[in-house]
């Protein structure tokens, strides 16, 4: 009767594990960072644990604590995957449209900003600067949200 | 960011000179930096001056509230035209190394 519901702890940690690893982990590789099939793999075992806990929990000889426990962290795993696709797939695309961004075949607006080490650099600067000794056929923007 | 840096001897050989924008002050930058091991070029951009003419803004999403540039990409020749670009419309999902390096093909 004290034995532990093994699988609903273990599926609940897994749900909390599968979440967490796509800021900490997958988001390093475009292949799992894209499309988050890794995060998914982690949540359909957490959840079949989940099940198979819930099932445990509800067997006669289990107390009612066991019933209680085993539905709350159940629920609560199924929370965690949603709050998951939340965030990935709706949270994510609230950006602006960007509709007056330069276009292909447009001029890329100069500006002047410090790098680094607070020295002011210029577009025009970064066009016409080498690499390797070889004089740059371009240059790739990169904006990003930063680390504020 | 980290694929940039990984690809970064190809960068170099296409002749494409990586520049990361964000309104992170220089020095927040500079830690960012060292602590990530990027060794490419990284601009500073707080008043949102260069974020703002590229039509990037996207207002209240720093931590205090504060506005920041969403994610994009723009790949320019040497006389500075827009040849490539991608505008994200999942901040999760960005520009790959290899669709860049494809792009870069078409420079001279």
């Amino acid at each position: 009767m004290k034995r532990l519901n093994w699988p609903i702890w273990l599926g609940f940690l897994l749900s909390i594990v599968a979440l967490l690893s796509y800021p900490f982990v997958f988001v390093n590789w475009p292949i799992t960072r894209d499309f988050p099939w890794a995060n998914f793999v982690l949540f359909a075992v957490a959840l079949a644990l989940l099940f198979v806990g819930v099932r445990r929990a509800f067997t006669p000889e289990r107390r009612r604590l066991s019933k209680v426990v085993g539905s709350l962290l159940a629920t609560l795993g199924v929370i965690v995957l949603g709050f998951f696709i939340f965030t990935f797939f709706i949270a994510s695309r609230w950006m602006p449209a960007a509709k007056g961004a330069p276009q292909v075949g447009q001029q890329a607006p100069d500006f002047t900003l410090n790098d680094t080490n607070s020295n002011p650099v210029s577009l025009s600067e970064l066009r016409s600067s080498t690499t390797n000794g070889n004089a740059a056929r371009g240059v790739l923007l990169i904006f990003y949200r930063g680390y504020w | 960011m980290r694929s940039i840096q990984k690809n970064l001897n190809q960068f170099n050989e296409a002749g494409i000179r990586p520049v990361a924008i964000s309104v992170d002050s220089p020095e927040e930058s500079r830690d960012f930096c060292q602590k990530a091991g990027y060794t490419f070029t990284f601009l500073s951009d707080p008043k949102l001056d260069a974020i703002r003419r590229y039509d990037l803004v996207h207002a209240g999403q720093g931590i205090n509230g504060h506005d920041i540039s969403r994610p994009a990409e723009f790949l320019l020749d040497s006389s500075g035209t827009v040849r490539w670009r991608m505008l994200t419309e999942n901040y999760w999902v960005r520009a790959r190394p290899e669709q860049i390096l494809e792009a870069a093909k078409a420079l001279r």
